[in-house]
């Protein structure tokens, strides 16, 4: 169903518009958006608050759809998908990695990461998932519930749930947005280096310069629109 | 497979973080309800009903003019029914020179099944129980045929073509039954002895009577097999049959048992359904998380179906177990004041909470399931998706259905249902335009108003919905609270005034017209009240509108033998106070000497008799005809004397008649009745005061468990209570920390908190109060058919309730976080 393409492009994105209509009529969020990005690639969507990169982010993952244009995940039009349809490429494919760390507050760090595993009907989901929680150096707090972990420690186990079941692509929304620049440094430096052993595609949002300094590419956009 | 293991763990994580705690408990509450107050007032009307039929003698009897069947006591011996038999007829009974019509009873060994005879060697004296009937060779006499005849202990008196001894004075028979103004003094004897009277010949008017008791089971199986071989002037009597002031109170307790175990089963569906709103809210984020990882909607519409079995499964389990034991634990407190053991509650009501809590579970949740199969993904990223979708109106349909199925099941009436739910669809209709409304005002007020106000109303704004929702419930929770307290007022207040210490408990008969002026003299002279007499003429219906009475053409038995009976027809120039004009009007002072005629209207009912119907009777050999002017409604279990019909002045008098009287007489003063038959040798004294203790015996125990169920319900109400404000408890948290982070002190969050809370509590109450009164009222006339009494009070009370008690109980749901500093709050929530 999904052919690798030629280039090697993971998800390409063309023409993509979305609008929301409101009180004060018709608002563009993001308009006329096209670009190709590469499997093992490290993308930066860089800009302001505001500026549309959340929900570029949001299309380009499956999690929205566009009002105009199409997005392809290695040339399988998103749109051609219902919505579970939609999920089940997510399950296969993507991993997340939010501003908020969207930790499950009624499951444990292990449950939190076991989740997707689960999701995706991963055999071995419990030793991946220990695993993995192991890599992010939380071994020792398996049983904790995301209350009784800090900021930092709860953005390490959405690192390891996002990590452990090997996702083509990995999708991060401001994963430091929450944390102080010295656990947000360590938990850029730990995304990084899972990224690079295990080759995943990076999409990284973010106002900051310097995180989007460590992508290998960044996307400007402005008032919903790409800069050259 | 890990669909199970997904529910499983969240399921566990859930409870472990205590938010389907609610959910359980309200579930566990609707099934122990349900199986607790529903099955308990079941055994208290099964054990109401053998109360009952110690006044008959045994839970069933077959009457007949003419000896029964040997194929019904077979019958009854093979379903292991206890049988007993009876004989009963007039005759003289003969002593000397004198002689006394006599109402004859003669008994089999085994009389009675239910209740207990007592005899004494004196008349004056209480007496003893005895196990045993009178042994072949003798009689036992009531007091007043042993005066009239002079008998003593040890005497013979001839019966028929026999003499018999008397062994002793029968002071109770259980089953005395029979009319309460025909009564000749009762002699009771062996049924080995009446062939040998030879009273008995063909055409002599015997009543036989077969006495059954057992298993309520066997006993239905024993009266749908005879039911339809029925020979006529053969009829199947129970207790409801035997006394009519007995069925109305059982009507009664059981209909109010009803509307409190209907009304525990609303509540707790109400409390239910705010509880799986919150569940749904709280699961919004896992759902999208989720999709987010790939779960598709069937897998996440079985993920929590699951759960929702689990929950259901669990929690009407610990329901039934609950309601098993609370019944149990009932009936043990209520036993010790019933003369039998309640029946045995059995475990068919454990099956049936099981399924009823799981039809519950899944008609509520479903709405909710299906909510969360449709959140977006999306809302991982925004958090408005998903917030308001809410399921189409199909999604509701199997939550209604299992509602109004489980209303109408244990309403256990039709009717008193309807009224209930029409009460609480009017309820929710005027909440949601209140509230709507309110909004409206509001939001104009808001903009006014400042400080802590503005941020209490501000929240009632914002969640429109939850609020109408949350308004409903704590008016629903308040309205069926004071709805149970003023019907259960109304209630007590009538049985009180039906039967108050002063009831008459003595009725005397055969008084003469001219004995009346020194009879009143007898009363003043005695220091009694003077009561009031009622002249009686006796008549039969021979004529209805000009053509021959038919009997044969009323199918109905019973309205068969009134009208076959002779009718007391009595004169009156005002109604009797506690009588009701139904239809019709009674007469004015220039309608005296007309032929009109006013009809108690169940006989009128009974006998297909309409206003302007021209009836007429055979009075002692002269036809009479009435116009039927109006219909009264009487409360025959206040024990007066009342008249099916009643003529005006100027009518009947001319027509021989005697007068009928009751009165109170205070234990004790027993010589005063030897005085008054001493001075008036004709007068016959019926004393049921004995009837009088069985029927107030009767109504305690029925206060008694009411009082029980009632108590129940109101757990219930403050269930529903509870979970309304636990429904918006960690929104609230979320405001508080907030509040507290950008510098309000405690006391401005504490006002805040009161502010929104008042608001939210006097629109409940309000709401609650005019719901409550209004179906108070209803229930009470139309259903109960006593007087509704309007109670200010209660209405009040529920006000203030509301005003007070919901901004307490949230501000003591919240206080913990009020007083937990920010920084912990947010990191909670």
């Amino acid at each position: 169903m999904i052919s690798d393409s030629n280039q090697n492009i993971e998800i390409e994105a063309s023409n993509l518009s979305k609008h929301v209509t409101s009180s004060e009529g018709v608002l563009a969020i993001l308009a006329d958006f096209s670009c190709a990005i590469h499997a093992g690639e490290t993308v930066a969507i860089v800009g302001a608050s505001g500026s549309g990169k959340s929900t570029l982010l949001g299309l380009l993952a499956g999690l929205d759809v566009p009002s105009a244009g199409r997005v392809a995940f290695r040339g399988q039009n998103l749109a051609d998908l219902d919505e579970d349809g939609r999920a089940a490429l997510r399950g296969r494919h993507m991993g997340f990695v939010f501003q908020s760390f969207q930790l499950l507050s009624s499951l444990t760090a292990l449950e939190n990461v076991l989740l997707p595993l689960e999701l995706a009907g991963i055999s071995d989901a419990d030793a991946r998932a220990r695993h993995a929680l192991e890599r992010v150096g939380l071994s020792a707090r398996l049983r904790h519930y995301p209350r009784q972990l800090s900021g930092g420690e709860q953005q390490r186990v959405a690192i390891a749930r996002a990590f452990a079941p090997q996702p083509a692509v990995l999708f991060a929304d401001e994963p430091t947005g929450n944390l102080d620049a010295a656990t947000g440094a360590r938990i850029v430096d730990l995304l990084f280096q899972l990224n690079a052993e295990a080759g995943t595609t990076l999409v990284l949002v973010t106002h900051d310069a310097t995180l989007a300094q460590r992508c290998g590419r960044r996307l400007q956009l402005e008032g919903g629109r790409l800069q050259a | 497979m890990i669909v199970w293991k997904l529910a499983r763990r969240q399921l566990l994580s859930s409870w472990r973080s205590g938010e389907v705690r609610v959910l359980l408990f309200a579930l566990a509450l609707a099934v122990a309800a349900m199986t607790s107050v529903g099955f308990f007032a079941d055994r208290i009307q099964n054990a109401l009903a053998r109360q009952g039929g110690e006044l008959l003698g045994g839970d069933l009897s077959v009457v007949s003019d003419q000896p029964l069947p040997e194929s019904y006591l077979e019958k009854a011996r093979a379903l292991n029914l206890r049988i007993a038999s009876t004989l009963e007829f007039p005759s003289m009974a003969m002593r000397g020179e004198q002689s006394q019509l006599a109402d004859i009873k003669a008994v089999s060994a085994t009389y009675p099944l239910l209740g207990q005879m007592r005899i004494s060697d004196e008349s004056r004296d209480a007496g003893r129980v005895v196990a045993s009937v009178p042994q072949a060779g003798e009689v036992w006499v009531e007091p007043r045929l042993a005066g009239m005849l002079a008998l003593k202990i040890g005497d013979t008196l001839t019966l028929g073509e026999r003499e018999l001894k008397v062994a002793a004075i029968l002071q109770q028979d259980p089953a005395r039954g029979g009319s309460m103004f025909n009564i000749a003094p009762r002699l009771m004897m062996n049924v080995a002895d009446v062939a040998s009277t030879n009273l008995i010949q063909y055409g002599s008017r015997v009543r036989y009577r077969l006495l059954l008791a057992g298993e309520p089971q066997a006993l239905e199986f024993f009266r749908n097999a005879v039911t339809p071989t029925l020979q006529r002037g053969t009829r199947i009597e129970d207790v409801q049959d035997a006394r009519p002031e007995i069925r109305s109170a059982l009507d009664k307790a059981r209909q109010f048992l009803g509307l409190a175990s209907m009304a525990s089963v609303i509540l707790a569906m109400v409390a239910m359904s705010l509880a799986a709103l919150r569940f749904a809210r709280r699961h919004l984020d896992t759902c999208a998380l989720m999709r987010c990882f790939g779960a598709s909607q069937q897998t996440i519409l079985r993920v929590f179906l699951l759960q929702a079995l689990m929950l259901g499964l669990l929690g009407s389990a610990c329901g039934s177990a609950i309601g098993y034991v609370g019944q149990e634990v009932l009936a043990r407190l209520a036993g010790a004041l019933f003369l039998e053991r309640l029946p045995p509650p059995g475990w068919m009501p454990v099956a049936g909470g099981l399924l009823a809590g799981m039809a519950t579970m899944l008609g509520v949740m479903l709405p909710h399931l299906l909510r969360l199969r449709d959140v977006p993904a999306l809302r991982i990223l925004r958090r408005d998706p998903g917030e308001q979708n809410a399921a189409s109106w199909l999604a509701w349909l199997p939550g209604i259905v299992v509602m109004l199925t489980l209303i109408f099941l244990s309403a256990r009436d039709a009717k008193l249902g309807g009224i209930v739910l029409g009460g609480l669809v009017a309820l929710a209709l005027v909440s949601a335009l209140v509230a709507f409304a309110l909004g409206r005002v509001l939001r104009r007020v808001s903009a006014a108003a400042g400080g802590v106000w503005r941020i209490g109303i501000a929240s009632l704004l914002r969640r429109p919905g939850a609020s109408i929702a949350q308004v409903a419930g704590f008016s629903l929770g308040l309205m069926a609270m004071a709805l149970l307290t003023l019907v259960r007022g109304d209630l007590m207040h009538n049985w009180q005034s039906t039967l108050p210490p002063d009831a008459p408990n003595r009725f005397v008969i055969n008084i003469l017209p001219e004995q009346i002026p020194a009879i009143r003299d007898f009363f003043q002279n005695e220091h009694l009240a003077i009561p009031e007499i009622f002249p009686m003429i006796r008549g039969r219906l021979v004529e209805i509108n000009g053509q021959p009475l038919d009997t044969t053409r009323y199918t109905d038995e019973r309205a068969r033998r009134l009208a076959e009976r002779e009718f007391n027809l009595s004169i009156a120039d005002l109604m009797q106070h506690d009588n009701k004009i139904t239809a019709g009007r009674w007469w004015r002072d220039d309608e005296r000497g007309q032929p009109l005629l006013s009809l108690e209207e169940g006989i009128a009912k009974t006998l297909n008799l309409h206003l302007g119907d021209r009836l007429t009777y055979d009075i002692a050999g002269e036809r009479v005809t009435l116009t039927v002017q109006s219909l009264r409604k009487v409360e025959w279990d206040t024990m007066r004397a009342n008249f099916f019909a009643v003529v005006p002045p100027g009518v009947l008098e001319k027509h021989p008649s005697s007068f009928i009287t009751s009165f109170h007489l205070e234990a004790g003063r027993e010589e005063t009745l030897n005085r008054l038959t001493q001075h008036f040798p004709n007068l016959t004294v019926v004393d049921i005061e004995a009837v009088l203790s069985q029927v107030r015996a009767i109504m305690d125990r029925m206060a008694l468990a009411i009082q029980f169920v009632f108590a129940f319900c109101l757990l219930a109400g403050f269930a529903v209570l509870y979970a309304a404000l636990a429904a918006t408890r960690e929104e609230r948290a979320d405001e508080v920390a907030i509040l507290r982070v950008f510098g309000a002190s405690r006391p401005q969050v504490r006002a805040a908190i009161l502010a929104e809370f008042a608001g939210i509590g006097l629109l409940a109450g309000i709401v609650a109060a005019l719901g409550a009164e209004a179906t108070a009222a209803i229930v009470s006339t139309q259903v109960l058919h006593i007087p509704y009494v309007f109670n200010p009070l209660v209405g009040l009370a529920t006000i203030c309730g509301g005003l007070l008690l919901i901004p307490l109980a949230a501000w003591l749901g919240l206080r913990r976080i009020v007083d937990t500093p920010p920084r912990q709050v947010l990191l909670s929530v």
